[in-house]
C-alpha cells in the first residue's frame, strides 16, 4: 500500500496546475480543488490507519533506496498531522467558496486563490512526509510561496505592507534553515533523517549543539516562538478570513512538527531542554499579555495562537514520553480550533461589519448561531472542561509535575496563568461583541433573511463539532499519541523502517 | 577534509554584506541583501562536499569524483531563490506604486496601542454600554 504515500503531495500539485490551467473558470476550479482535497483526506486517514496497524510507511521516491534517495515516510505521527490538516483545509476550502459566492469576488485575481491554496496543502504535507532535511526545506519553500500570494491576493496596500515583513522573515528563517543543512551535509555527508541518526551521534557535543540550535532558530522562526514571533501578529489579520484560518492552523503547526521530529530524531537526550522551557514559558505569558492588549478580534486571536504555540514547547522541551504524547494531542486541538475561530472571526465581520471591538456589539442577540459557533471553540481554547483544550492542558500539566524541578513547576504555573488569560481575553471579546447593545454601523438584515451564507457556516459548524469531538475520541486520539511518542523516543523503528526493515 | 580558506572568506564577506543589507529599511536593499545571503549559503553547501572530477561514471577513477549532491541542492536553491527574488521585486515594485516608496511600514494597530501604552490607558471600550465609534 506504499503507493499511497506520495499522494498527499503529488494531488495538490497536480491540481493546482489543472486549476492554473482553469484560470476564469470559477466553477471548474472549485469542483478539482474540492475533489482534490477530498481525496487527500481520504488517503490520509487511509495512511494513519495503515501507519497504525502496519508501522511506518516508506516510498523511495524515483526508486534508489534509503541513503542514496529522497525517502517519504509516514509514520503514526506524520500520518495523524496529515489527517488533521487536510480535514482543516477541506473545510476552508469549502468557506471560501462560500466566501467568494457571498461577496460576488468572481473576478480575475481571485483565479489564483485556488491554485495557491492547493500548493500551499502540497507543500505542508511535503514538510509531513519528508524523510530527509533537504526535502524538508524544499516542503517549507513550497508551502512560504504559496503563503506569500495567498497573504498579497490582491495587492492591497495594507496588505502589501504585511507580506513585506512577512516575506523577509520567512526568507530569513529559509537562509537559517539552508545554512544549517549546508553546515550538517558537511560535517556527517548525508541529509536523510534515519541515516543522519547514526552520523550525528559520532560528531563532537559542541558540533551537534551548533546544528541543533541552528534548527531551532530556523523552526522557532516558523513556529512563531517567542522572542522570534513578532511577525506573526502584524501580517496574518490584514489576509482574508479564510487565508488567515489556514494559515493560524497550519503553517506555524509545521514549524512545531519539524522540531518534535528533529528534536526527537535526531538530536535525542534533552540537551536544549532548558533553552525549549524558558521559550516556552516567555511565549505562553508575552503572548497572551498581547492578547489582552488588542482591540481588534484577528489580532486578539493572532497573539493567543503565538501564546499556545507554548504548549506545544512546553511539551516538547520535557522531553519525556507523557510530554510528547500530551503536546501531539495538544497540536491536533489547536490546529482545529485556532482555525475555527479564525472562521468564526469571518463570519462575525460579515455579519458585523468589522472584527474591530469598538465597533461591533449585541452580536448574540442579531445572531444566537453565531455566539454558540463562537463561544464554543471559544470556551476549548481557553481549556474548559470537558472540552480537548482542558485535556490537552491537564496532559501537559500532568507531564510538567511528573518531570519535576523549579523549571517545569514554573512552566505548569505558567500555563495554568495563560489559561486563565485566555479565558479572560475570550470573555471580553464575547462582552463587547456579544453582549453589547448593537453598533448604529452594524448591516442590518431583511426580516426573516440571513447575513450568513449556509456554505460559510456550515464548514465552520462542522470543524466547532470536530473540535467538540477531538473530547469523544480523546482516549483513542491519546493513545495514537502515546504510541507516536514512543516511536518518536525510540527512534530505531523509524530507522529500520526506511533502511528496508518496514512496509513496503 | 580542510575547507579552502579562499571560499571561507567569500562566504564571510557575503554574509556579512547580506546581514546588513537586510536590516535596512528599504525593500530594494533588503531583496539585495538576500540576494547576497541566497549566494553566500549556496557556496556554503558547495563546501560541504569534495571536490574532484565530474561525477560520471567512467569519466574518471571513482575516488577521485566530486560529490554531486551539494550542485544538486545548489540548483535547487538557486532555482527557488530565483522565484523569491522577483516576488519580492514584485512587491516592493507594488508598495512604490501604492506608497511612493518601497519601505517598510509600521503598523498602524501596533502603533495604536503602543500610545495607550505610553499614556497608561485603556481602550476604555470596557467602561461603555454602547459600542463608542
Amino acid at each position: 500500500m506504499t503507493f499511497l504515500v506520495p499522494l498527499p503531495v503529488v494531488m495538490p500539485l497536480l491540481g493546482a496546475a489543472l486549476t492554473l490551467m482553469m484560470a476564469g473558470r470559477p466553477r471548474a476550479q472549485r469542483t478539482v480543488s474540492l475533489t482534490v482535497l477530498t481525496a487527500t483526506l481520504l488517503v490520509s486517514a487511509a495512511l494513519l490507519h495503515l501507519s497504525t496497524t502496519e508501522g511506518p510507511l516508506v516510498v523511495a521516491v524515483g526508486g534508489w533506496v534509503a541513503p542514496l534517495g529522497i525517502v517519504l515516510v509516514a509514520d503514526q505521527l506524520a500520518a495523524l498531522m496529515l489527517v488533521v490538516s487536510s480535514a482543516v483545509t477541506v473545510c476552508v476550502l469549502v468557506y471560501s467558496i462560500g466566501q467568494g459566492m457571498a461577496d460576488g469576488d468572481e473576478e480575475a485575481p481571485l483565479s489564483v486563490y485556488h491554485p495557491a491554496y492547493l500548493v500551499l496543502t502540497a507543500g505542508v504535507t511535503n514538510a509531513f512526509l519528508a524523510g530527509d532535511l533537504f526535502n524538508l526545506y524544499v516542503g517549507f519553500e513550497i508551502l512560504l510561496v504559496a503563503s506569500y500570494v495567498l497573504l498579497t491576493l490582491g495587492g492591497t496596500g495594507n496588505r502589501i505592507r504585511a507580506g513585506a515583513t512577512y516575506v523577509v522573515v520567512s526568507l530569513l528563517s529559509s537562509v537559517v534553515f539552508l545554512t544549517a543543512i549546508g553546515l550538517i551535509y558537511a560535517a556527517t555527508g548525508t541529509l536523510n533523517l534515519a541515516h543522519l541518526v547514526e552520523r550525528l551521534d559520532a560528531l563532537p557535543a559542541g558540533l551537534k549543539l551548533i546544528l541543533q540550535a541552528m534548527l531551532l532558530l530556523a523552526f522557532g522562526i516558523k513556529a512563531a516562538v517567542f522572542p522570534l514571533s513578532s511577525w506573526l501578529p502584524d501580517s496574518y489579520p490584514t489576509a482574508p478570513a479564510p487565508v488567515t484560518a489556514v494559515f493560524a492552523g497550519l503553517l506555524t503547526k509545521v514549524g512545531v512538527y519539524a522540531i518534535i521530529r528533529t528534536e526527537t530524531l535526531l538530536f535525542p537526550g534533552g540537551r536544549a531542554s532548558v533553552v525549549l522551557l524558558v521559550c516556552a514559558l516567555l511565549t505562553m505569558v508575552v503572548g497572551i499579555l498581547g492578547a489582552v492588549a488588542q482591540q481588534d478580534i484577528k489580532r486578539l486571536l493572532s497573539f493567543t495562537l503565538v501564546s499556545h504555540i507554548g504548549y506545544l514547547l512546553f511539551g516538547v522541551g520535557l522531553a519525556t514520553q507523557l510530554g510528547l504524547s500530551s503536546a501531539i494531542f495538544y497540536v491536533v486541538h489547536h490546529i482545529t480550533i485556532q482555525t475555527t475561530l479564525f472562521l468564526v472571526t469571518g463570519l462575525i465581520e460579515k455579519r458585523g461589519g468589522s472584527t474591530a471591538l469598538d465597533r461591533l456589539g449585541g452580536l448574540g442577540k442579531l445572531s444566537p448561531l453565531l455566539a454558540v459557533l463562537f463561544l464554543v471553540p471559544a470556551l476549548n481554547l481557553a481549556g474548559i472542561p470537558p472540552f480537548s483544550g482542558f485535556i490537552g492542558k491537564v496532559g501537559l500539566i500532568q507531564a510538567g509535575v511528573a518531570h519535576g524541578g523549579i523549571l517545569a513547576g514554573a512552566l505548569v504555573a505558567g500555563g495554568v496563568l495563560t489559561s486563565l488569560l485566555t479565558l479572560y481575553a475570550i470573555a471580553r471579546v464575547w462582552n463587547l461583541a456579544f453582549w453589547r447593545a448593537p453598533h448604529p454601523s452594524m448591516p442590518k438584515t431583511e426580516p426573516g433573511g440571513t447575513l450568513l451564507p449556509p456554505l460559510m457556516v456550515g464548514p465552520t459548524l462542522a470543524l466547532v463539532v470536530l473540535g467538540v469531538g477531538l473530547s469523544v475520541v480523546a482516549g483513542p486520539l491519546f493513545a495514537v499519541g502515546d504510541q507516536s511518542a514512543t516511536d518518536l523516543m525510540e527512534r530505531a523503528g523509524y530507522v529500520t523502517a526506511v533502511f528496508g526493515g518496514g512496509t513496503r | 577534509m580542510t575547507p579552502n580558506l579562499v571560499y571561507v572568506v567569500i562566504i564571510g564577506v557575503l554574509f556579512a554584506a547580506g546581514v546588513s543589507l537586510v536590516l535596512e529599511r528599504s525593500l530594494t536593499r533588503v531583496l539585495m541583501g538576500m540576494i547576497l545571503l541566497g549566494n553566500g549559503v549556496n557556496l556554503l553547501i558547495l563546501l560541504g562536499g569534495a571536490a574532484g572530477t565530474p561525477p560520471i561514471v567512467g569519466l574518471g577513477p571513482q575516488d577521485a569524483m566530486a560529490d554531486p549532491l551539494p550542485q544538486i541542492m545548489i540548483l535547487t536553491a538557486i532555482v527557488i531563490t530565483l522565484g523569491m527574488t522577483a516576488f519580492l521585486l514584485a512587491l516592493a515594485y507594488r508598495s512604490w506604486a501604492l506608497s511612493g516608496h518601497d519601505e517598510v511600514q509600521d503598523d498602524d494597530e501596533d502603533r495604536r496601542i503602543m500610545r495607550l501604552a505610553e499614556r497608561d490607558e485603556g481602550s476604555g471600550i470596557e467602561d461603555t454600554e454602547e459600542p463608542t465609534r
